[in-house]
């Protein structure tokens, strides 16, 4: 009997069908890897097992039973336990307090429950994670500040936590994403420890080389559908690569060859810090030519965020150079780079890109409103600021009432319109695109590609960055392929070999 | 029945006036309750408040020399609350500008009145500007909370204000009255006919209100502070530099706070002394809060809480306190507080 | 000389007591994430319902109590506001300070210059409170203060050894990891608004009913606010709050005893407020935050992303 069986799960948001018709099986004692991309229905099927979601068909059986989780506290009481690739832990408390916040105060329905309040459970608890530690090989100070803690030994505070909670499925969503190689195989000893006991292991991965080395079955997602379900010692990397991206033709955009030009982006030994302080872009060295689209290949987290935030002055360089048409801007501003002529369209639109509350003219000036027109020295040209605006609208095609109305108020596909509207106009000489056409509606989708093949045109240096991996392929001259903060390989769009960028994507060098 | 709760996608104005019309209706009611409690009918109650602070020629004089201080820190106030930087600090501001024009004024006595006035002008706007650029410099170096440095500061600089009247400056005809002497007529701000109104700090109060409205909406530097308060994160990307804003917008809020105690010295008190301000700093935060952060609103809201205080006076002759009015104040910053959960939010009630 | 270091520590215990019992149930509120700055005005409403109905029905006590349960209700309102409403939590303070001040105005009018009839308890330990300079220093005081320093235990033994305390530090840290656990981080923050909001308005009850005692317009005269910065200064610890109340409540004392000397009462009494500027300053950089600086999520009212 199967520790997880689930059956026909379908789920679909408003853009895109999530999940189609999945079937999942975990045995007890299993390290079962779930590989894809992202935006291949891994972690939503998860968190549809940890009952953060419901699915819309489907159904779910734990140990031969149907359950129905409403929420985490169901999964977590029938003992599914969840490591999340953002740790939920108090930083100024120790491990036991930690531990202790998860004992479970409403099973216990009397009036007197409060009572339990009042109770001192760190003593019980060390002891219990003391044992939990003996047993499973996990060692970690009860009494450490979780801040004293390394990132490895926090995420063993994280499975410490679901095991003390009584569970025998653990769901651990990209746990090496935040580990050193050496914590790596504490981890990978760890499972192992675990799974030996009886417990079952899903291992959310997009790593081939991980994926091979610990899981004992993999399941292949891609867009939402099951691509096979294979035992790992009867498969090799580049079946599990061409099952993770496939092989269908690709939609190739109409593009006009470009001769290269200049070069308008060079970066040197690039190397940079994380919000974790660890080392997110390793000794990276590229440039960009004007008229050309590079695009950076890779899975979300593995320095993307940091690379376009460093070029466009968000964050600190430990090392490198960065130039912008011969100019060294390495430790310049925001301002400053946008002055020698770089767009930045961002990944987050809207906690960055714009200014919610404010209007759709003053959003489409937000970058250049103190450059000639818009400014005349101190003050703000209205008229002109809505004249540009007008004409923006008109040109690329923003829905919006009125050009005074709040921002917020557009639909996702229009900010993004209004966000590359304002970037793109003016002609840049760079531009940086983060995510450009993620979660819009196909028009949409579209439409900003179309503008990104128009700049390029017009001779602009595109720096495109996208899990897209379609996307990357239908609109660069040139590919990189991005993997915990190196560079992996470059190659010519029109010569590419998918398979070839699905290993590397995955981590493994060709 | 049901009562669910949505959130609203944008507030209207109308929204917005009828929640604040809500909001202060809600703190009539409340106080009226109170009031009968205490046995004062307050229907005559609001009477009497409404006639004595705009009932006569001379009540309203009154009202505007109460509402010029609240003017001046508001419009000041609205400009950092803008920022989200909220300066509670603007009672201690307007006292470093009171003791520092004092200070000219007790100097040099003799001095004309062309040269006195603008000078104590001048460094009233300078020392309540420092006093409002520590908060922010603290902000911005060590990422302390403006309203907590402010609000310390503020005791800081009444205890400084009760050092210098219980000592070095108090005056030597004075008898123990914890005041300065008198200043000379060259050093007190010239009235309106009869009335106790100051009106260069009036006119200064009007002229800068407009003005900052006008660069809040209209300028480049507006611009960035609006942005600055609705979304740092997106301003930072915008290459806005938060230092500069917050820099600045304590340094003027601090400095207007700090004319209006020129104002209150040089234009009602004639002198240093305890007490010159009834809170004026506090009561400028409702003003500035009502008037939405709106410069322009901040006139007339601010004559209407000038009319309170007015009022706070003729009431105690029915046997209420003056306390009554911090009592009025609390309630409708409690309920213009609370009124904003229905600008963002709708009660939709279901049978 | 003797005696007077003996007055001199009986009065600073006395004094303090008033900032350590408000600093207590701050230090409550605000580990649970709740920023209050309606503690003068809640002081005061304690100050003057607790001698409005000790002097009415005679019982001391029961002035204390509803003096204590009027307080609890202001602790609501704010709580309502912050958590409910999560509307600006430093402006719901302020306006609750003022209402507080009204209030206390209005229905303190007809308590001014009436003597309290009960008398002044204090209750000496047996033996103990002979002791020369100790004595009465630890000894000799009421059972509020006394009350005040066995709430010191009590509550850093809540906080940091029981699951409730567990809770509220957890819920004032990252109030996103309480919630996915299950646990309602509203109920958490009411209930340490509402307890914090009890022991303010016991401190004021103290003030009118035992330090001085009387009730006189005005007279918490920002006490209240040095019990935010004496927050800040033990940095949320209770028993630092016991050596910060002490040591503030003494350098109110010395105020005017230090006066033949030269010094100025009135700027011996600024500094309070600037020590806690710079215990802010001290607290802020990223290694002190996580040692003793203020509980990260303090202020910001609790949105769950979905």
């Amino acid at each position: 009997m199967n520790a997880v069986e689930m059956k026909g799960i379908t789920k679909r948001f408003p853009n895109v069908l999530a999940n189609d018709h999945v079937d999942f099986r975990v045995a007890s004692g299993e390290i079962h890897a779930l590989l894809g991309e992202n935006g291949a229905g891994k972690t939503t099927l998860m968190n549809i097992l940890f009952g953060l979601y419901k699915p819309d068909e489907g159904y779910i059986l734990l140990r031969g039973r149907k359950v129905t989780l409403r929420s985490p506290k169901d999964a977590i009481k029938l003992g599914i336990g969840m490591v999340h690739q953002h740790f939920k832990l108090v930083e100024t408390n120790t491990v036991a307090e930690n531990i202790a916040l998860c004992l479970q105060i409403d099973d216990l329905k009397r009036p007197l429950k409060f009572l339990r309040l009042l109770q001192n459970p760190l003593n019980d608890v060390e002891n219990h994670i003391q044992d939990l530690s003996n047993k499973y090989d996990l060692n970690v100070d009860p009494k450490a500040k979780i801040w004293q803690l390394s990132l490895g030994e926090q995420q063993r505070v994280e499975i410490i936590k679901t095991l003390f909670q009584g569970a025998n499925v653990l769901i651990l969503d990209e746990p090496t994403s935040v580990l050193t190689p050496g914590e790596v195989e504490e981890l990978f000893n760890t499972l192992r420890t675990i799974t030996d006991e009886g417990h079952a292991v899903v291992f959310i991965s997009h790593k081939l080389e991980e994926v091979l080395k610990i899981s004992d079955r993999v399941t292949v997602l891609r867009n939402g559908r099951v691509m096979a379900s294979l035992s790992t010692s009867e498969t090799d990397k580049e079946e599990l690569a061409r099952l993770m991206v496939g092989r269908e033709v690709l939609f190739r955009l109409e593009k006009k060859q470009r001769t290269r030009s200049e070069p308008v982006l060079e970066v040197k030994n690039l190397e940079a810090l994380s919000d974790k302080g660890r080392l997110a872009l390793k000794n990276l060295t590229f440039k960009v030519y004007s008229g050309e689209i590079l695009g950076i290949a890779g899975v979300s987290g593995n320095g993307q965020k940091e690379l376009a935030e460093v070029i466009t002055g968000l964050r600190n360089t430990e090392k490198g150079k960065i130039n912008i048409l011969g100019v060294d801007v390495t430790e310049s501003s925001p301002m400053t780079i946008l002055n020698q002529g770089t767009a930045h369209i961002p990944e987050e639109r809207i906690k960055m890109g714009i200014v919610p509350n404010m209007s759709v003219s003053e959003n489409l000036v937000l970058r250049r409103y103190n450059q000639h027109p818009f400014s005349k020295g101190f003050w703000l040209d209205a008229d002109i600021i809505n004249q540009y605006s007008e004409q923006l609208i008109n040109e690329y095609n923003i829905v919006t009432p009125s050009t005074k109305t709040p921002v917020k108020l557009l639909s996702g596909g229009n900010i993004q319109k209004l966000i590359l509207a304002r970037e793109t106009s003016w002609n840049p000489k760079l531009i940086i695109a983060s995510h450009p056409t993620y979660g819009l509606d196909v028009g949409a989708t579209e439409q900003i590609r179309q503008l990104l093949l128009e700049q390029r045109e017009k001779g602009a240096a595109i720096l495109l960055i996208s899990e897209d991996l379609n996307e990357i392929l239908s609109l660069s001259d040139r590919i990189i392929v991005m993997f915990n903060g190196e560079f992996f390989g470059e190659m010519l769009a029109e010569t590419a070999n998918i398979e070839k960028i699905g290993l590397m994507m995955a981590g493994v060098k060709t | 029945m049901k009562i669910s709760v949505e959130t609203r996608e944008a507030t209207s104005r109308l929204t917005t006036l009828l929640s604040s019309i809500l909001s202060i209706g809600l703190a009539l009611c409340v106080a009226a309750i109170i009031f009968m409690g205490y046995r004062v009918n307050p229907l005559e109650a609001y009477r009497r408040i409404l006639l004595s602070a705009f009932g006569s020629l001379h009540g309203f004089s009154e009202t505007i020399v109460k509402a010029i201080p609240l003017m001046v820190c508001a419009a000041g106030l609205a400009l950092a609350f803008r920022a989200k930087l909220w300066n509670i600090g603007a009672e201690g501001q307007l006292i470093l500008g009171a003791i520092s024009s004092s200070w000219v004024a007790l100097t040099f006595p003799d001095s004309p009145s062309f040269l006195l006035i603008p000078s104590m002008f001048g460094l009233s706007f300078l020392f309540g500007s420092i006093w409002g650029l520590v908060p922010g410099l603290l902000r911005v170096k060590f990422g302390t909370q403006v309203a907590i440095t402010s609000l310390m500061m503020n005791y800081v600089a009444a205890k400084i204000l009760e050092y210098l009247v219980y000592g070095p400056w108090k005056g030597p005809a004075e008898w123990g009255f914890p005041q300065t002497s008198k200043f000379s007529i060259s050093a007190q701000l010239p009235r309106l006919a009869q009335t106790r109104i100051h009106y260069p700090t009036l006119l200064f109060g009007i002229i800068f209100s407009i003005f900052l409205h006008i660069i809040v909406s209209k300028s480049r530097f507006g611009f960035e502070v609006r942005a600055t308060g609705e979304n740092p994160q997106a301003a930072r990307y915008a290459g806005m530099e938060f230092f500069k804003i917050a820099i600045i917008t304590m340094l003027v809020s601090g400095g207007l706070a700090g004319v209006a105690g020129f104002g209150e010295v040089a234009g009602i008190q004639l002198r240093l002394r305890m007490g010159i301000s009834p809170g004026y700093g506090y009561t400028a935060i409702i003003v500035a809060w009502l008037s939405r952060l709106n410069s322009l609103l901040v006139i007339p809201v601010s004559l209407l809480f000038g009319g309170l205080l007015v009022g706070g006076d003729a009431i105690q002759l029915m046997g209420l306190p003056f306390a009554a009015v911090d009592l009025f104040n609390g309630l409708i910053l409690l309920f213009v507080v609370s009124g904003e959960f229905l600008n963002k939010h709708k009660i939709k009630v279901k049978y | 000389m003797i005696n007077a270091l003996e007055a001199f520590l009986q009065a600073t215990v006395a004094a303090g007591t008033t900032y350590l019992l408000a600093t207590l149930g701050e230090i409550l509120t605000e580990r649970s994430g709740v920023q209050n700055l309606g503690v003068e005005g809640t002081m005061i409403v304690g100050a003057v319902i607790g001698f409005a109905v000790a002097h009415t029905s005679g019982n001391v006590w029961l002035g204390v109590f509803i003096a204590a349960l009027t307080s609890g209700i202001l602790g609501g309102v704010h709580a309502f506001v912050c958590v409910t409403l999560q509307q600006n939590q430093i402006v719901s303070g302020l306006a609750i300070t003022m209402l507080g001040i009204g209030i206390s105005g209005l229905l303190g009018k007809a308590y001014v210059g009436l003597p309290l009839s009960t008398k002044l308890l204090r209750y000496s330990v047996p033996f103990l409170s002979d002791i020369p300079v100790l004595g009465p220093f630890l000894f000799n005081h009421d059972p509020l203060t006394y009350l005040s320093i066995i709430l010191v235990v009590v509550l850093w033994y809540f906080l940091f050894r029981t699951r409730g305390g567990i809770i509220i530090r957890s819920v004032g840290e990252n109030p996103g990891a309480v919630d996915a656990l299950g646990i309602s981080v509203e109920r958490t923050r009411y209930v340490c608004t509402v307890l914090g909001g009890i022991l303010i308005g016991l401190a004021g009850a103290y003030l009118s009913l035992f330090y001085t005692p009387a009730w006189s317009e005005g007279m918490t005269g920002g006490k209240g606010w040095i019990v935010v910065g004496l927050t800040i200064f033990s940095m949320w610890s209770p028993r630092r709050a016991l050596f910060g109340a002490y040591l503030f409540g003494g350098v109110e004392v010395l105020q005017y005893r230090l006066q033949p000397l030269g010094i100025s009462p009135s700027l011996l009494a600024a500094l309070p407020y600037v020590v806690t500027i710079v215990a802010l300053m001290f607290g802020a950089s990223e290694r002190m935050r996580k040692r003793v600086g203020a509980p990260s999520a303090l202020g910001k009212p609790y949105k769950r992303d979905d």
